[in-house]
């Protein structure tokens, strides 16, 4: 990410140190992740020491410090999706995938998260991919559902 | 500043307001342990090995002598069963990480912690945040500092700060309850800058 | 949109509203809340619009038919929900294909669907219109029944069904004091929750020293299992807002924040929706309604902790640190945001305010039991057949909550427990199902009311691994700050594993209870001081369970995957091959006619051929505590010439 895109981000929020986090977000939602030049960047420009910083991108669970694969899967932990057989999802797809909570694929297709509740209880398991949601999800259909993504 | 009468360990303390109960206590010559306290540092109640019984309006509850400030008509015990059994499970939780540190054998030995009661899991660090703290609040370097989050919560040198900032401090080691700080510092530095590793001072 | 400087100019500009509008033409309401939405609302929207234009009703200027895109109304279990006005009636599980034909039978010819309609699974009846439905018959539904009412993003809406009356009520005619005492004898606790007088906390805030004073949403509805909030900032964002003006010209306080889980990104759009149109309307700003009050709100973005719900963990957020609770006292209305005086309510509270300053306070505490007034929105969800939202009164049953309202548990499976307030909540077990719903009753059982998390557990669910869960989960939600809360976390989050995989011990109970007991009283947060919850709750009422894991290494409810074994009964079996095809692992033997057997080898327990196996045959069967039949020898596996 380009250091003028950068900036614009922080003058947008008048480069209020207050306003951190809220600019972190904004990166990464161009970016889809934090490079580390781009850390370095927020952290001279809002004079904020780096400690700090690197405090905040690993205390949030929302940043991410490494690149993303080209879907990103987001397995539903929340209470009802649990008692609904979540786990037996998330060991499913990681099977399938080959990778677990917070890895990315060799291939960079898919990232795998789990989330603590997305707030569609009603359809547990749930599993989230690039922003659709797949309900009522059992391991043999995650499988189904995962053969669609190239 | 009003003055203010509470009761510690049964005994008359006159305090002034703003004061913490470990200070409080500290200046009737009655000692708290802590391990992550210090007078210079702004209060930060992690350990809890301060922990005290307190006593208002005839509600009993532990709070950490080191954040929490004084009330008129405060009664505040320091050595209770309830507080002796809450400091043994807290050492004992911190010796599963640092099993060699003299602070904590020490209090080890004074509530009677067991220091094989949970499976070791040596981390060496305790997480009192004493070099964190003081390398921000005194030194105002920010050279180490914490990361991550509940049982991945650690405490980090940032290379490229560490590598101007702490050849000539290294202050924070003599702070550290356990030597894991010295220990992280050391490993940063042969990592990341190892050059300046060898020479003790820089040529300048 | 003009600046509105008068209460009157505000009544003038809602009549012009209302004279523009014909309550007798047909409106589409379609709930397009997150819930909905995965079950495909939005295209139900589309579809419906395209019929609309194609069987004539979408002429340019006079268009006979409105479509409203709303908020949750609750009902996700059977989503998408539509609701069609004047007549109210409630069509659910809508599908796009179902366009047409509403269109042109129920909006044109005025006939109503059968087939879309609920029908009572006992009964057999059917309820057309959505108050006769079970679900929202039994519920009260002071806050979340508006939803369906308005489209979130229009503030026109919101002015039609007499939003900001309160506020015009208390600016126009009210003393910041009026106000305070209102919501003061209201009597209404924080949603949140910890459940502490409101009007109290307000007037600390109002009372600390400094002029510069902020209030705050707390819109960070981490708890997993919960919904509410985000329902009602999705969904009527401005009610949450006019609960905040008003908040804040009692206090004193002319600036706040909405701190939303960037989670719910749908939240954090209608919400910043809402505040542009009050700020183009006036109602937000200098000198709002010419009463002399500013006040400006700003929307901060959460980034994934659940610690930030802890009040003081959510100040140090919204000044861009970490969100690592501080040491209480001071308390926010004294020490709070940038150090000065903070009041911060949940977004259930701050919706409840309207209501309580245009109702009165009598109005409200004649809803509720003695120490708990007004509804509160649970979030019923689990083994339950009607999982959605559920605004009830204080004081009803759990019974019929779940059976009532949630229509019971699905699939005739025996209900085993109820667990309420979130990761930090109890298990409360079936005998305790005709208490009352508060927050005193519920803590004299161990649990909490929290913020509203109510999930159910059929025999299904295993407590061990319920308790297990949510350690887990707290382990990873703790900041780490101070000592009991991360390493009491970790060493019961571990004996739980243990004894889940098998490898309990003697003596584990008595360690977990121990260890409870100092995270309970000693944590620096409420967090910490919560987490032993689900531990000591599960112990409490279901110690048979950890007894069977610890002494006969069996899970009763077969959910803990170290005790369990998958066996195919070959009485049973009648070869289909259709596990034999899914397992993962490849560690079903057999084949056409040949019975097939697990490889207990190869097996990984992951539950797929139990799964699969068609219920005609129910061949697969889950063991625990005893060991897996010997497989039938070979030559006994052939099925050929038998006819199944």
């Amino acid at each position: 990410m380009e250091n003028d895109q950068i900036d614009k981000i922080i003058e947008k929020h008048q480069s209020d140190a207050s306003s951190l986090i809220q600019i972190l977000l904004e990166i990464q939602r161009e970016n889809r992740w934090l490079p580390k030049d781009a850390i370095e960047r927020v952290g001279e420009r809002l004079e904020v020491p780096l400690s700090r910083i690197q405090h905040i991108v690993t205390f949030y669970k929302a940043f991410n410090l490494l690149p993303k694969g080209r879907h990103e899967i987001h397995i539903c932990t929340g209470t009802a999706c649990h008692v609904r057989g979540a786990p037996r999802l998330l060991d499913s797809v990681q099977d399938l995938t080959g990778i677990k909570p917070g890895e990315t694929d060799m291939d960079m297709k898919f990232s795998l998260e789990t989330v603590g509740c997305v707030g569609c209880c009603a359809l547990g398991p749930v599993m989230v991919i690039d922003g659709k949601y797949h309900g009522k999800m059992g391991p043999s259909k995650s499988e189904d559902v995962l053969k669609n993504y190239e | 500043m009003s003055e203010i009468l509470l009761q510690i360990d049964g005994k008359e303390v006159k305090a002034s307001e703003g004061m913490t109960i470990y200070e409080a206590a500290k200046s009737a010559g009655i000692f708290i342990p802590t391990l992550c306290h210090h007078e210079k540092l702004t209060p930060y109640g992690a350990c809890r090995v301060c922990t005290v019984e307190l006593e208002t309006a005839g509600r009993t509850r532990l709070v950490a002598a080191c954040v929490y400030p004084v009330e008129r008509n405060m009664v505040v015990r320091t050595r209770s069963v309830k507080v002796g059994k809450t400091r043994k499970v807290i050492l004992e939780e911190l010796l599963a990480h640092a099993p060699d540190s003299e602070d904590l054998r020490r209090l080890a030995r004074e509530y009677g912690a067991d220091a094989d009661r949970f499976e070791k899991e040596p981390a060496f660090c305790i997480l009192c945040g004493l070099c964190v703290r003081y390398c921000a609040e005194i030194k105002q370097k920010y050279a180490v500092g914490f990361s991550d989050r509940g049982p991945r919560r650690e405490i980090i040198f940032i290379p490229e700060v560490a590598s101007k900032a702490c050849w000539d401090c290294k202050e924070c080691f003599e702070l550290c309850p356990t030597s894991y700080a010295q220990a992280a510092y050391v490993l940063t530095e042969a990592l990341a800058f190892p050059d300046r590793a060898s020479a003790s001072a820089p040529e300048e | 949109m003009p600046r509105i400087k008068s209460p009157a100019e505000l009544e003038e500009f809602r009549k012009g509203i209302l004279s523009k509008r014909d309550p007798q033409k047909p409106c589409i309401a379609v709930c397009t809340g997150t819930g909905c939405i995965a079950l495909g609302a939005a295209e139900v929207v589309a579809a419906l619009r395209e019929e609309i234009k194609k069987q004539g009703l979408g002429a340019e200027v006079d268009v006979k038919v409105d479509i409203r895109e709303t908020g949750c109304p609750g009902f996700c279990e059977q989503g998408p929900v539509i609701v069609i006005y004047p007549e109210e009636i409630c069509y659910l599980q809508v599908k796009p294909d179902d366009a047409k034909e509403i269109i042109a039978e129920t909006i044109l010819a005025k006939k109503v669907i059968d087939r879309l309609l609920y029908v009572d699974p006992v009964s057999k009846e059917k309820s057309i219109r959505e108050s006769d439905v079970p679900f929202y018959k039994n519920q009260t539904r002071l806050l979340i029944g508006n939803n369906i009412k308005l489209d979130p993003k229009s503030i026109e809406d919101y002015l039609a069904v007499g939003g900001y009356t309160a506020l015009v009520k208390a600016l126009a005619g009210m003393k910041p004091e009026q106000v305070l005492d209102v919501v003061k004898d209201s009597n209404i606790r924080g949603r949140g929750g910890a459940g502490f007088p409101a009007g109290k906390k307000w007037e600390f805030a109002r009372n600390s020293p400094g002029d510069t004073k902020y209030v705050v949403v707390n819109a960070d509805e981490g708890d997993p299992g919960a919904f509410m909030d985000r329902a009602l900032l999705e969904g009527n964002p401005h009610a949450v807002l006019e609960g905040l003006l008003i908040g804040a010209y009692a206090i004193g306080a002319h600036e706040g924040f909405l701190y939303v889980r960037q989670e719910y990104p749908l939240a954090v759009d209608n919400v910043t929706i809402a505040i542009r149109a009050a700020e183009d309307l006036g109602l937000l700003g200098k000198n709002i309604l010419g009463s002399g009050f500013d006040f400006s709100v700003k929307v901060h973005r959460g980034a994934g902790a659940f610690v930030c719900g802890e009040e003081t963990a959510l100040l140090r957020s919204l000044e861009g640190k970490p969100g690592e609770p501080v040491a209480r006292p001071p308390y926010p209305a004294v020490k709070g945001l940038w150090n000065k005086p903070t009041n911060i309510n949940n977004v259930e509270t701050w919706a409840n305010i309207p209501l309580i300053i245009n109702k009165g306070s009598k109005f409200f505490t004649s809803i509720g039991t003695e120490k708990s007034k007004g509804t509160k929105i649970f979030s019923l969800v689990g083994k339950v057949k009607n999982t959605g939202l559920v605004e009830v009164p204080m004081g009803i049953t759990l019974r019929d909550i779940i059976y009532k309202v949630g229509g019971g548990i699905p699939g005739e499976k025996k209900f085993k427990a109820v667990q309420t307030g979130g990761p930090s909540g109890g298990c409360i077990p079936e005998e305790y199902l005709d208490m009352s719903v508060d927050f005193d009753e519920l803590a004299k059982v161990g649990a909490i009311m929290g913020s509203g998390g109510m999930i159910v557990m059929d025999e299904d669910t295993c407590m061990v691994d319920v308790a297990r869960y949510f350690l887990n989960f707290l382990s990873d939600e703790s900041c780490g700050k101070c000592t009991p809360c991360r390493e009491g976390i970790r060493q019961m989050l571990k004996i739980l594993t243990n004894i889940s995989q098998g490898k309990g011990k003697e003596g584990d109970v008595e360690l977990l209870e121990t260890l409870a007991e100092t995270t309970r009283d000693a944590s620096l947060c409420a967090l910490g001081g919560s987490a032993p919850n689900p531990v000591l709750s599960t112990i409490r009422y279901f110690k048979d369970e950890y007894d069977a894991h610890i002494k006969d290494k069996k899970c009763p409810a077969f959910v803990c995957k170290e005790l369990i074994s998958f066996y195919i009964d070959p009485d049973k079996c009648s070869a289909c091959m259709i596990c034999l095809r899914k397992c993962p692992v490849d560690a079903i033997i057999g084949g056409k006619k040949q019975i097939h057997v697990i490889d207990q080898e190869k097996c990984t327990n992951c539950g797929t051929c139990f799964e699969v196996c068609p219920s005609r045959f129910g061949a697969v069967r889950r063991l625990s505590g005893e060991p897996v039949p010997a497989p039938i020898p070979e030559e006994a596996r052939n099925l050929a010439g038998e006819s199944k």
